[in-house]
């Protein structure tokens, strides 16, 4: 019973939406990179929204069915397999015991992710199934998938038990798909929204500028803690101390080389660097998708209007989640 | 008590996240207001609260601005943002009790030098010192625990004595061991993880700092005070052995 990881990849971990309240003991957010792929993942089979889901990343994961379970792949097309053949992404799928899934190499974006309908069997580790690997703990025995782990799903809900039983009298995929335009785009040029940072006006003139004129690459040491930004060099008017305080999923950093580094899901809680700005939530999970040497443009916007683009995406979810809803009550 | 407003400046860090500046600088009297801020948040949450994270001269306030406009904007309000700091604001104007807790003073058994702090000669010849000054000045301050961070239950801590200052590795380590007490600049702090680092590594304790089965999961808490108790090696292997030191 369960799934077996034949090949963990290049790295597979199980994340959900995150570890929260413990911040200020230094216990990093963590959680999915795409999270809005994977409340939509979550969505698709039943399960509440923040479920703990496997996130995938680039290449190179197998995992072994040795039961029959509801599952749904989103994110990034890594372009997946159910032993050979091609299976759709964003739509919940029945595989069938003995089936090999197999990411093969990422097309567009860089994480895809997979919920198993009723959730992955693992405890909750200070509230979270997230996965931290520095400190040990959470997602599966504190760590990324290695060959041999075996796992096994919890109970389904009553809908996700629906979706299996009407899955499993039919002998082809669904001829339907989420469209995920409003929530994630796969660009290897990206347009990214952000708001001015606290330091903002600390920069000279030239390089704001440059800032938002010119694109910046994302660097090959880049990860789930941080990317690492390769352009135009950002200056301060003139160099002052800046004390440590809190950060967040998307702040933009500029550290003395110049490089800007935008922190991520598995950031630091402090940080002491001047920030030039930060990426605004809803676009997040488009930035998250982003692979090494996709090139990034900062537009700025207001607070304001980063604020209702996320109450928009919310408004969007939340019509999608009914949506699917109905689907499955007139049989999918 | 009020906190005083003046001195209070709210600005946004994200759509999602707030910083509430209080004054400047690394001081006492700066941390006790910082406290009293964070105790008010955790304590009257607003609707849409996450989290709050104190640091040197300011908190951090996470909020769901999704939750906060589905919740309640006040007439007039365009934002959760704006919504959210009238909030604060408010109830930074409420009096208050203020804390009546007393510090806590946390022992942490350190053993100085030798492999488990190979960086004590160093630090030494730096300042011109023996090793067992350098053991004497680090042991014989009170430390206070400002704010946690860089790693969980990682202490920033303040006074240390400038006779010991030194500054960070040219190359820092690729692995430092948990448990490490290091120096940089005229700071001192404590690695709860094993990871890598710059610190001038001067000994080592057996006390656990991240506990991520209790709550807290630290042992150590903002406004904690820190006296560093030098013990032997051979209490350091007991105490790994028992679990405690005591």
């Amino acid at each position: 019973m369960g799934v077996k990881v034949l090949q963990p990849g290049m790295l597979a971990t199980i994340q959900d939406l995150g570890r929260y309240g413990l911040q200020k003991f230094g216990v990093i957010v963590g959680g999915a990179m795409d999270s809005s792929s994977l409340r939509i993942a979550n969505l698709l089979v039943g399960n509440s929204e923040g479920e703990g889901a496997l996130e995938v990343t680039l290449f190179g994961t197998s995992l072994l069915f040795e039961s029959d379970e509801l599952i749904a792949i989103t994110g990034g097309n890594l372009q997946p397999t159910i032993d050979g053949k091609e299976i759709p992404m964003w739509q919940p799928v029945l595989i069938r015991q003995g089936s090999i899934l197999k990411f093969n190499a990422a097309i567009s974006g860089s994480r895809a992710y997979v919920s198993f309908s009723g959730g992955i069997q693992i405890p909750k580790v200070m509230g979270s199934k997230s996965t931290y690997i520095r400190a040990g703990i959470g997602g599966f025995q504190g760590r990324k998938l290695q060959k041999n782990d075996v796992f096994e799903c919890n109970k389904r809900t009553e809908s996700g038990e629906d979706l299996f039983n009407q899955l499993k009298k039919k002998v082809n995929y669904l001829s339907w798909s989420v469209y995920h335009t409003p929530f994630i785009t796969f660009k290897k040029i990206q347009t990214i929204r952000i708001i001015r940072g606290s330091e903002y006006e600390r920069f000279d003139e030239e390089s704001l500028k440059k800032f938002f004129s010119t694109p910046y690459t994302i660097s090959t040491h880049s990860d789930r803690m941080g990317y690492r930004l390769e352009g135009e060099e950002i200056q301060l008017k003139e160099p002052f101390e800046l004390l440590s305080e809190g950060v967040t999923f998307g702040t933009i950093q500029v550290p003395s080389n110049g490089q800007p580094i935008i922190l991520m899901a598995d950031r630091q809680t402090t940080g002491g660097y001047p920030k030039i700005g930060q990426v605004i939530t809803a676009d997040l999970p488009s930035l998250a998708q982003m692979q090494a040497n996709g090139q990034v443009y900062f537009k700025e916007v207001t607070l304001e209007e980063a604020q209702w683009a996320l109450i928009h995406q919310e408004k969007e979810i939340n019509e999608l989640a009914f949506g699917l809803h109905i689907k499955r009550l007139h049989q999918l | 008590m009020k906190i005083v407003k003046e001195n209070v400046q709210i600005r946004p860090l994200s759509d999602s996240a707030l910083v509430i500046q209080v004054g400047e600088g690394i001081n006492e009297a700066t941390h006790k207001k910082v406290k009293s801020i964070l105790n008010l948040l955790e304590n009257q949450p607003f609707s849409g609260f996450v989290e709050a994270v104190p640091a040197y001269n300011s908190v951090t306030v996470y909020y769901n601005p999704v939750d906060v406009y589905f919740s309640n904007l006040e007439k007039g309000i365009k934002t959760p943002y704006e919504d959210v700091k009238i909030r604060i604001l408010s109830l930074m104007n409420q009096p208050h009790i203020a804390e009546t807790t007393t510090d806590r003073v946390v022992k942490v058994p350190v053993v100085y030098g030798g492999e488990m702090g190979p960086d004590l000669e160093f630090v030494a010849s730096y300042n011109g010192l023996t090793t067992s000054e350098v053991i004497k000045i680090h042991s014989s301050t009170e430390y206070l625990v400002y704010m946690l961070g860089f790693a969980p239950g990682f202490p920033f801590m303040g006074g240390m004595d400038r006779q010991i200052a030194t500054p960070r590795k040219e190359t820092p380590r690729l692995t430092i061991a948990p448990g490490s007490v290091g120096i940089a600049g005229s700071q001192t702090g404590i690695y709860p993880l094993e990871t890598p680092g710059g610190w001038q590594i001067i000994g080592r304790t057996p006390s656990r700092l991240f506990l991520p089965e209790q709550s807290p999961p630290t042992l150590l808490q903002p406004g904690d005070r820190i006296q560093f108790v030098p013990i032997s090696l051979d209490d350091y292997t007991r105490a790994w052995e028992m679990g405690t030191w005591e």
